[in-house]
């Protein structure tokens, strides 16, 4: 039974292209069927960040236009084989995406995949609510300043209102995936804690990203944080939210860079 | 349609001000019927005489007077207006008596049951509106009535819309942009920040919005 992903925030630059990337990463690692797509048409980057920048022949509007095959459009990673990238136009703007379009694609999608995951662009328009439209589950990512607190707000407010699930009556599983964060900062006042966000947004911890280099460091050589250094403190964190995500039940943390040592055990129920 | 020249005290300042508005429109007054109204002063027939034949001068034709005793006007003196009613301005609809304005909607309780998410706005004229959980920044509640929250308030709650004066706004945490009742409003900056964090009520006593811890 596949599961589409929506990756969204609301805010910008917090996160989301690169957490898309590492999470569906992590899942194709762990073994399943994953696809990542670009929503972000006109500023895509999700290509760049997975290294396929060089490959792009279709777009996802050629095939919500009809003007290529989901084939065509599919990449398939180089270093995953069972992970694929749906590549956003650059040229065009959010107006080329249809509705219709979009959902057929995912339905195509679904057949193929065990996870379509939907990279949303920032702001609350057409091409974010058109990324969330079809959606199962979403992950909220949320940087831990009173900005991204607030747009996340807004953003759960609109899966529940404006996706297909929720105008169905069903409930929208969502997940606060918490990134850039600095414990050291949180705790001398300069950042939110976890426990004034989660108060905040009160939806389920997916997990906690610590701030870390080797994040830009993996954006820069276009591979995802979680199969360029495995073993720093955020792929470890990404790996462990994809468990989650696939439903297994472990304590969140917040891993240190420090190797062997998983930080401070925050004794929180993940996910469920 | 006629226009109304309403002399005031002292004339002569009245004079100035008027022939700075015909300096400023010339041809105001050609041709225009003016009703002079000297409610506002009081004449003697002579003055009253004069200040005829100072308008005159101006070109400002009075076709009647108003306002001035029965004793002051006469024969060479335009006649007083019999109906002493201005016509309105705009036409009043003919309000049929036997189609009664609907009565207003029984108030009636919102209830809530989730958190008010930014962005959102929940609106509920007629009674009170409870939320179960949290009203987010950037949230709007509006009542015509009371507001209470269980959760946090962190948005604007907006009670009393109708003009309920006795509306009070409860939250069990008091971290609000703006509170208001009955039109008159606090923001953030103008609450006592020893209340912030705290359950607290909000109620109107006279024009002044009153806030008190609950714990």
């Amino acid at each position: 039974m596949a599961k589409v992903l929506v990756v969204t925030s609301g805010k910008g630059g917090v996160g989301k292209t690169t957490s898309t990337a590492a999470l569906g990463a992590a899942l194709a690692q762990n073994g399943s069927n994953v696809v990542v797509i670009d929503f972000d048409v006109g500023l895509r980057n999700l290509d760049l960040v997975m290294g396929a920048e060089r490959r792009v022949v279709y777009d996802l509007i050629n095939v919500v236009q009809g003007d290529a095959k989901l084939a065509q459009a599919l990449i398939r990673d180089k270093r995953l084989e069972n992970l694929s990238l749906l590549p956003a136009s650059q040229t065009r703007d959010k107006d080329a995406l249809t509705e219709d379009g979009v959902a057929r694609v995912i339905e195509e999608l679904r057949e193929k995949f065990d996870w379509i995951i939907c990279d949303s662009p920032a702001g609350i328009e057409r091409g974010a609510t058109l990324a969330m439209r079809h959606a199962d589950m979403a992950v909220v990512v949320t940087n831990p300043e009173v900005s991204s607190v607030r747009d996340s707000d807004r953003i759960i407010g609109l899966l529940d209102s404006k996706t297909a699930r929720a105008e169905s009556g069903e409930r929208m599983p969502k997940h606060l995936l918490l990134t850039r964060y600095d414990q050291g900062r949180a705790e001398r006042g300069e950042m939110l804690k976890v426990d004034d966000v989660l108060e905040i947004l009160s939806i389920p911890l997916l997990g906690i990203i610590p701030e870390s280099e080797e994040v830009l460091r993996a954006s820069n050589v276009g591979s995802p944080v979680t199969i360029n250094s495995p073993t720093s403190a955020p792929a470890r964190a990404y790996a462990e939210a994809a468990r989650r995500l696939a439903g297994e039940d472990i304590a969140v943390t917040v891993p240190s860079e420090k190797k062997g040592f998983f930080g401070k055990l925050f004794g929180r129920r993940a996910a469920a | 349609m006629a226009l109304v020249l309403a002399p005031e005290a002292p004339l002569e300042d009245w004079f100035t001000d008027l022939d700075v508005l015909a300096e400023r429109s010339p041809g105001f007054f050609a041709g225009r019927p003016v009703i002079l109204d000297v409610a506002a002063v009081t004449l003697e027939k002579a003055e009253l005489t004069k200040l005829i034949a100072d308008l005159s001068e101006r070109n400002v034709r009075v076709m009647a007077i108003e306002g001035a005793e029965p004793q002051m006007l006469g024969l060479g003196l335009p006649p007083p207006l019999t109906s002493n009613r201005p016509d309105s301005e705009v036409e009043v609809p003919d309000l049929s008596p036997d189609e009664p304005p609907p009565p207003p909607p029984k108030p009636s309780t919102l209830f809530v049951e989730t958190t008010v998410r930014s962005g959102q706005t929940v609106m509920h004229s007629h009674g009170d509106v409870t939320v179960l959980g949290a009203i987010g920044s950037g949230a709007e509640v509006i009542s015509g009535g009371s507001i209470y929250t269980f959760g946090a308030l962190r948005g604007r709650a907006i009670a009393g819309t109708t003009g309920d004066i006795d509306a009070r706004i409860v939250c069990r945490k008091l971290e609000a942009e703006l509170v208001s009742i009955d039109g008159f409003y606090k923001t953030a900056d103008d609450m006592d920040s020893a209340l912030r964090g705290r359950p607290v009520q909000i109620w109107l006593e006279g024009d002044a919005i009153k806030m008190a811890a609950l714990d």
